[in-house]
């Protein structure tokens, strides 16, 4: 038997300290952090950048998760296939919304975007419903289940395997938006159109490419989160909300505010909840935010933009 | 000419057939959730109905016609499951109903069933008020908390070391709380110390804040209420965080997904339940309770809708056996035969005793409480 059967068995475990308590909700914040700021970087590029107000972000993300589930329990391949799987589908489904739903559409028309990506938002997450039902399905962990423990402080593999993800997926898109020629070229593309056009950019491309790898990064999270929590169609709707917190409060595309917004929210839901109340752990989160956009309205780390 | 005279001819031929077919049935309406946030249940209890109602009408059906069972989706919305009862009463004119799944649902319709006189016998719902808010055309097979709360009084012995302190980690809504509120006052008079009590949002998916607290409380035990989802992740959750408590769930829902995926190993939880198809002979009725697991097998419906499929069989072979004691289909005779309903379910007897106040009396079951237990994907039923 293990030690943490035998715990459980008796239970038994000696009470921890203050701080152990403490440090459990710092690394509980900072693994959370990563999935949030995982959410968010998809977002930012969409949303951010692109100011396509994204409601079917949440549905891309289911998708990546029932991605995960197929290729995983259905097909019994590999987890870490899956994760790429769901990447490529994400991508593409991301294009193909761009090309049918979007191409021909004013995106400065923000209702016009809204209604339509609010109705492909119900029209998927009926789609999920109607083909794998409405009963949570769990992806096995490609890791051991039992946690990993330093004192009285336990996190699972997977969480662990997540943050580490997370940060790399960061760092990659930090530096292509802000160094490569892409990135450049996005940025131009949505600053000014047409400025973007006479320079050389196929506008047309990079509005594509922009949504795709916004929806294929939507579907890695997804992918990536299945096994530490259950896919459900409706698993889209919280994770949306929290997504375009994450982009607001970090400002609009900015990679790096994404990520740390990701952060900050998921650090004061952890010690809200613990220290405060847990009856109000998502309230906290929210009445941090509204105080962000009282004393900066563009966000913690963005620019004040012209608007002329 | 006589083209038109046939088409003529064959349409008041197909009116009149149609008109002696709608005839030939008992309308029965159903309002549960097939989408939204507990489509999944909705869906498993709609299909424990169809059971029900195809096993009737494979036997000719109840006085002499057969049964039609209307299914309306209440989309897992209170105003939805108003606008279901009143499409079903006023439109498809049934005179009896069954639904309409969870406290929140079931209240939105009440006032309804008293406006119109339509009784309705309800499979989910745990809040005390549906049965003591005086209104006589509501007939409960669910227990309520209360009730759940003190048949587990009677299975406090099957647990060793002996429950000392508990914690509670609910759903924070009427039921989470309400079921929270009931087993606090159970184990207050058995003389156990009440630990901390902790909410988490009905959507919530990560539950780590709550267990790093709970984890400190020094309590051997934590009672979590909610539904399949949130259960399945704070049983997962909680061996990631090394809970020590021994952990109990409420509210007859059963994290069926950690079967095939379980926790760590030697990880064990356990699970109230008003059925439990891993052992249909430890049923009441083993007979009874053997033909609907055998019905619902046969239809390849998912096993993990049978904890809660169960409910919508036995709450349509209650509406059922009161038609045919009634030998009418009018609903004051239909409501009037309730209260003489004795059936033999599939999670034991059902018979309707008076709550509520004088004169106004709803009807209340009083279900059975099965203690499952889960460890490394294995069941046990205690």
């Amino acid at each position: 038997m293990t030690r943490l059967a035998a715990a459980n068995a008796r239970g038994c475990w000696h009470k921890g300290t203050d701080l152990d308590q403490f440090l459990q909700h710092l690394v509980n914040g900072l693994v959370l952090g990563a999935t949030y700021a995982l959410l968010g970087i998809g977002l930012t590029l969409i949303f951010g950048i692109m100011r396509v107000v994204n409601f079917a972000h949440g549905e891309l993300y289911t998708l990546g998760a029932y991605m995960a589930f197929a290729v995983v329990s259905l097909l019994d391949l590999n987890f870490f296939y899956a994760v790429v799987i769901a990447a490529f589908v994400g991508f593409g489904f991301g294009a193909i919304i761009e090309y049918v739903l979007l191409r021909r559409r004013d995106l400065g028309s923000i209702d016009e975007v809204m209604l339509i990506m609010i109705g492909l938002m119900i029209i998927m997450q009926n789609a999920e419903l109607l083909i794998w039902g409405g009963a949570a399905k769990v992806v096995p962990s490609p890791f051991s289940q039992t946690p990993l423990v330093w004192g009285e402080i336990s996190v699972s593999p997977i969480r662990m395997f997540v943050f580490a993800t997370a940060v790399v997926l960061l760092l990659i898109f930090y530096f292509m938006i802000d160094r490569s020629r892409l990135g450049m070229a996005m940025r131009a593309t949505f600053q000014d159109r047409d400025a973007a056009k006479i320079v050389g950019v196929n506008v047309s491309r990079v509005y594509t490419l922009t949504f795709a790898l916004g929806s294929g990064m939507a579907a890695v999270a997804g992918a990536l989160l299945a096994p530490i929590f259950v896919v459900t169609p409706s698993m889209g709707d919280l994770s949306s909300l929290k997504a375009f917190a994450i982009v607001i409060l970090g400002g609009l595309g900015n990679i790096g505010g994404a990520a740390i917004g990701g952060f900050v929210l998921a650090l004061i839901e952890e010690f809200g909840a613990g220290y405060v109340s847990t009856a109000y752990r998502d309230a906290l989160g929210f009445l941090v935010i509204l105080l962000v956009m009282l004393v900066r309205p563009q966000g913690l780390f963005s620019k004040k933009e012209r608007v002329g | 000419m006589w083209n038109k005279l046939s088409a003529i001819t064959l349409l008041t031929i197909t009116a009149c057939a149609t008109s002696a077919m709608a005839q030939e049935t008992i309308k029965i309406g159903v309002s549960e959730p097939l989408t939204g946030s507990v489509a999944a249940s909705g869906t498993y209890v709609s299909n424990g109905a169809r059971i029900a109602a195809d096993q009737i009408n494979s036997k000719g059906g109840i006085l002499g016609k057969k049964i039609e069972l209307i299914i309306e989706d209440n989309k897992s919305n209170p105003r939805e499951a108003v606008n279901t009862a009143e499409k079903l009463i006023l439109r498809d004119k049934v005179t009896v109903m069954m639904g309409a799944w969870g406290s929140t649902f079931t209240l939105a319709t009440m006032p309804k069933l008293m406006e119109y006189g339509v009784p309705m016998v309800v499979e989910t719902a745990s809040s005390t008020k549906i049965t003591t808010a005086g209104n006589p055309w509501v007939f409960r097979i669910s227990p309520t908390s209360k009730m759940e709360a003190q048949a587990f009084a009677e299975k406090l012995a099957l647990f060793s070391p002996a429950i000392k302190k508990v914690d509670f980690l609910s759903v924070n809504n009427d039921w989470g709380l309400g079921a929270a509120t009931e087993f606090k006052a159970m184990f207050a008079a058995k003389g156990i110390e009440i630990g901390r009590m902790e909410t988490m949002a009905p959507d919530a998916t990560d539950l780590s804040a709550q267990l790093a607290v709970l984890k400190q409380s020094g309590s051997d035990t934590l009672i979590v209420t909610s539904g399949v989802e949130q259960l399945t992740l704070s049983i997962r959750q909680a061996a990631e965080q090394r809970l020590p408590q021994r952990l109990i769930t409420s509210g007859g829902s059963f994290p069926d997904p950690l079967i095939a995926t379980p926790g760590p190993k030697g990880y064990m939880s356990s699970h109230l339940l008003f059925f439990a198809p891993w052992a249909v002979e430890r049923a009441k009725y083993p007979d009874v309770a053997k033909t609907f697991v055998d019905a619902w097998t046969a239809r390849k419906y998912e096993f993990s809708g049978l904890t809660e499929g169960f409910r919508g069989y036995d709450g349509m072979m209650t509406i059922i056996e009161a038609i045919k004691i009634a030998g009418k289909t009018d609903s004051e005779s239909i409501r009037a035969a309730l209260w003489k309903v004795n059936l033999r379910g599939v999670n034991g007897d059902i018979a309707f005793a008076k709550e509520g106040p004088a004169g106004k009396e709803s009807g209340q079951n009083a279900p059975n409480v099965y203690v499952v237990q889960l460890k490394d994907g294995a069941i046990t039923v205690r």
